[in-house]
């Protein structure tokens, strides 16, 4: 039953990443022994955490480095302070620098009120950082999962990656539940209705509305496959790949090298089939949401935008096992068309 | 000359004046408050149901929007004061005169308004106490109950939630009171009949199923790991030894996390059909991986739970269901297999001093007694024997002579040294006595006294009081068991090691468990939505346990 | 916050290579061990950040019930504290040690 399979929903983000690299691959960056705490949370005497809750470093993919990071949903309910801005920061900068993917499991409910302002400049940093990189050739794969869903900033964060993978209990959305409701009154939108809030923002609707790509189980193990899955064909030719056994070390970052000229410019046609960030990609995916608007902007309810996808029986989707599920939203989804 | 049936003319007289109006039995809509003016008389004994989960509140609303100046000094009489209209008729000066048994959802309001003398105190009762004396001295003259649906006769469909009604209607309707009911909705044809017409003298439509909260859910994505622990602990130190078939849980985290620790913890020490067979029990959610496992026979509920309709309904062999397929729960029956039926009650609470009483009442809060008392408490007036209760008895006594040497039903405090708040679980003087000094009651509102409680289990270990000849012993053994509280810290170590010795204390490592191997991995059900796929998808969770 | 210092004789010596080991996160009625190896064997140094203020004897009892009971000796622990209660420091520190003691990857 579930004493089989490793929930992602329970587990923490270091027992994720854990789950999702190479077995002993992982080299912290930043880690927790180094104290760089919150220069703000005791201001407010509140706790800080050794790692700024995010866990972030170097690891291995069947073999291939990567860059991963991994948020912990359950400190301040993930949210982005200046610290754990700036580590996600510096990863995105050394993917750009290095041509490495990046797999980010988001767990966060947005930025800390406490360090508002740096967290929403490390949300537009991580942004450009994210964008740039993915310029550069780099794929940054989005896991969501979490207790604290993905929202706010990170919500925005999402949007950005070149694939996201989604499981049942994840949510993505900018605006949280609760300041809908405060904001809008609780006819329009009841946060404690919580079947409501993830017919809204989760992960199966989130796979529907072409809001995410790949839905997996409440299964660590899934979430490493659709991981691997996402980044499977790299953009680098297999000549560059390290063969050490911990493929990164902390000098290489810092030194910002060995630099992969062929991966700062290769085209669509030259990277293995995934498109990368150009002005074409931005302009199909503004299309693509021109289309949504246009098709489901009067949709009251995500029951509604289900059954207008061609799904009979829109109201047992809640309920649907995974892998039925799965199999329907392949066939019924709204179409990608080589966007993001 | 006198007269006799005094009691029946009365209530001629208010189904006279109700007939104003109604048509038939059914009560006009839009006239319920005239309606009960017209049938109550000041200084009445009313009871409104009121029970531990479902509640009349269409009716409640009425009560509380009478004119006080027309209908005063009610006496009410009611198991639970729940809603804030129970409590808005003593404000308004409706209600006068209380007795009761539980208040867990107004114990902060219905403390101030008893401090502040807005409430005139009958007596807090225990459920089945309280259903005893309505049929002795607090006979309801006029009932307020709630039912799913109705037909134009007057049987009623009390349904998986039947709960309290049968008694309130047997005690009231037979005593020559009035009974009316509030209904969801009125059919040609009921699915069953809990509650025949002639008991019943008015029925009003709310149009809407009446209230009910699900109270005994508990979510297993909170359970720590110190409450798997202390359920362990339970399972291989008491359940097993004792070799407890027929019990009842007293909600809590620590109880749900024993219940989950069955088809695991349980299986893995070879103990399925050995214990927990038989339950006096609500429906629990967390009972369902169990129950699907094979672990249990039969179990009795005192009501039902929300969600767990259709579960219950596809589980027949196992719970008292109707001819229609739903659930039959009744509380006074369950209370009574509680107290005779059982050989252990294994519950929590928020306060234990060093005598061994345990209450739940605290300076702002009182939530009065409810059924615990009857479940934790060794009836005397139990005959039959069973294996459980002769062991606890010959523990607590081994001198006198087997055949004269009753029993003892195995009561159980369980919790965290700790509990909500930080707040100790031990304490040098408990809440309930400072209430009494405050409020001057006779007795202080004890919920399981010391000579009843027969083990404490906490983080620490199990403190086995039946072995205690002593006061000082049985202080020792509670501090011993009192983990890093101020009362724990002030133990007589040396004596807190000779009681280990003689097994009166038992730490998790005497019991060969590492406090370490408490993992959340061992529950059967780790979340909501794992109890739902565990009954096939029968439990439909309630939606604020949603996270899907 | 309060930062509270231990320095303390502890008996039993930690095993195992690793040098690193964390266990716990930062959340109400949580904490957070971070445990690494020291210089004295038969010692134990601890450092605590917490918001509540004035528990100073209920960490002593925690403490010297840990490094009585498990292999504290050669470590150095630092905490920051949620708001937890002392069962669930107690298991943390046991748990740190558990995980420093781990063979390598």
């Amino acid at each position: 039953m579930s004493n089989i399979r490793q929930s992602w929903y329970e587990a923490g983000a270091r027992e994720r990443i854990a789950a999702l690299v190479d077995a002993g691959s992982f080299a912290e960056f930043v880690g927790p022994e180094q104290r760089e705490t919150s220069p703000h949370l005791g201001i407010f005497d509140l706790p800080a955490q050794f790692d700024d809750g995010v866990v972030v470093g170097g690891a291995t993919l069947d073999g291939t480095p990567v860059l991963v990071a991994a948020q912990e949903g359950r400190f301040m309910g993930g949210a982005f302070g200046e610290v754990h801005g700036a580590k996600l920061t510096g990863l995105l900068r050394a993917a750009k620098a290095l041509g490495r993917d990046v797999v980010i499991a988001f767990d966060t409910g947005g930025v800390r009120l406490q360090e508002a302002n740096a967290g929403e400049i490390a949300i537009a940093e991580i942004m450009r950082g994210l964008v740039e990189a993915r310029m550069a050739g780099v794929r940054v794969v989005g896991l969501i999962g979490g207790r604290a869903g993905c929202y706010g900033g990170g919500g925005l964060i999402a949007g950005c990656c070149s694939t996201l993978i989604v499981s049942e209990q994840g949510r993505i959305s900018v605006t949280g539940p609760e300041v809908i409701e405060t904001n809008m009154g609780v006819e329009e939108f009841d946060s404690r209705d919580r079947a409501l809030v993830w017919r809204t923002m989760g992960g199966k609707h989130r796979t529907l509305i072409g809001g995410a790509d790949v839905f997996v189980d409440d299964d660590a193990a899934a979430f490493r496959g659709a991981a691997r899955a996402a980044l499977a064909g790299s953009a680098r030719p297999l000549s560059d790949r390290s063969a050490s056994p911990h493929p990164f070390a902390l000098s290489e970052v810092e030194g910002l090298g060995p630099i992969d000229d062929a991966s700062t410019s290769l085209s669509t046609n030259e990277r293995g089939g995934r498109p990368g960030l150009d002005l074409d990609t931005l302009a199909v995916e503004q299309a693509r949401l021109e289309r949504r608007i246009a098709r489901f902007g009067d949709a009251a309810d995500a029951t509604d935008i289900w059954r207008t996808l061609g799904i009979d029986d829109p109201k047992a989707i809640p309920d649907m096992p995974s892998t039925a599920f799965a199999t329907l939203a392949a066939q019924y989804r709204e179409s990608a068309d080589d966007a993001r | 000359m006198r007269q006799w049936n005094t009691r029946k003319a009365l209530r001629e007289e208010r189904i006279a004046a109700g007939a104003n109006f109604a048509t038939g039995k059914l009560v006009q809509p839009e006239t319920l408050v005239d309606f009960l003016e017209a049938v109550l008389r000041p200084g009445d004994r009313v009871c409104l149901e009121g029970d531990n989960q479902k509640q009349a509140d269409v009716l409640a609303k009425g009560l509380a929007a009478m004119d006080p100046a027309r209908i005063h000094d009610l006496h009410m009489v009611q198991s639970g004061v729940v809603l804030p209209e129970h409590l808005d008729v003593f404000d308004s000066g409706i209600a006068k005169r209380l007795d009761f048994s539980y208040s867990g959802p107004q114990s902060a309001r219905i403390a101030k308004m008893l401090f502040g003398g807005k409430i005139e105190l009958g007596a807090i009762h225990t459920y089945l106490e309280l259903f005893a004396r309505y049929f002795v001295d607090l006979t309801p003259q006029v009932a307020l109950i709630a039912a799913v649906s109705a037909d134009r006769q007057g049987n009623l469909y009390t349904g998986p939630n039947t709960e309290d009604t049968p008694t309130v209607v047997e005690a009231t309707s037979f005593g020559s009171g009035l009974v009316i009911a509030q209904v969801g909705s009125i059919v040609d044809t009921l699915p069953r009949v809990d509650i025949p017409g002639d008991q019943v003298h008015f029925v009003f439509d709310a149009g809407k199923p009446f209230y009910v909260e699900p109270l005994f859910t508990r979510d297993p994505a909170a359970m720590t790991e110190t409450q798997i622990l202390t359920a362990m602990l339970a399972i291989k130190g008491l359940y097993q030894p004792y070799g407890v078939r027929r019990l009842n849980h007293g909600i809590g985290f620590n109880t749900a996390a024993i219940e989950l620790l069955l088809p695991t913890y349980g299986e893995k020490l070879g103990l399925k059909g050995k214990i927990c067979t038989h339950w006096a029990l609500n429906p629990h959610p967390t009972l369902i991986p169990a129950i699907e496992a094979g672990w249990v026979e039969q179990v009795h509920c005192f009501g039902s739970e929300v969600g767990m309709e259709d579960y219950l309904a596809a589980r027949p062999d196992i719970f008292f269901t109707g001819p229609d397929g739903s659930l039959r729960s009744n509380r006074a029956f369950s209370q009574t297999a509680g107290l005779y039926a059982c050989d252990m009650f294994i519950g929590s609470t928020l306060q234990i001093d060093l005598a061994g009483h345990s209450s739940t009442i605290t300076a702002n809060r009182i939530a009065g007694f409810g059924g615990a008392p009857n479940m934790g408490s060794d009836a005397r007036g139990r005959r039959h024997p069973s294996a459980p209760w002769l062991q606890a008895g010959a523990e607590a006594d081994p001198d006198t002579a087997a055949p004269l040497r009753r029993g003892r039903k195995l009561v159980v405090q369980i919790g965290e040294t700790f509990g909500e708040g930080n707040a100790p679980l031990f304490v040098e003087k408990l809440g309930a006595l400072e209430l009494a000094e405050k409020l001057d009651l006779d007795l202080a509102p004890i919920m399981v006294y010391a000579d009843d409680t027969t083990h404490i289990v906490t983080e620490e270990g199990i403190a086995n009081l039946l072995l205690c000849r002593t006061a000082d012993e049985r202080e020792q053994a509670i501090r011993g068991v009192a983990g890093f509280t101020e009362i724990g810290r002030g133990r007589d170590k040396a004596m807190v090691e000779r009681l280990r010795e003689r097994k009166i204390i038992q730490r998790p490592e005497d019991l060969g468990i590492d406090p370490l191997d408490a993992n959340r991995n061992m529950l059967a059900a780790r979340s909501i939505k794992d109890l739902m796929l565990a009954s096939g998808g029968l439990y439909r969770p309630p939606s604020r346990f949603r996270n899907w | 916050m309060e930062i509270l210092h231990f320095d303390i004789a502890a008996p039993i010596p930690a095993a195992g290579t690793r040098a690193m080991a964390l266990v716990g996160v930062v959340a109400s009625g949580n904490l957070e061990v971070l445990v690494v190896r020291g210089d004295a064997p038969d010692r134990c140094a601890i450092e605590i950040s917490t918001a509540a203020h004035g528990f100073r004897d209920l960490w002593d009892a925690v403490v010297a019930d840990f490094v009585g009971r498990r292999a504290a000796g050669g470590l150095r622990i630092a905490i920051n504290d949620g708001g937890a209660r002392p069962d669930t420091v107690s298991l943390r520190l046991a748990q740190g040690v558990r995980m420093i003691e781990e063979p390598e990857a």
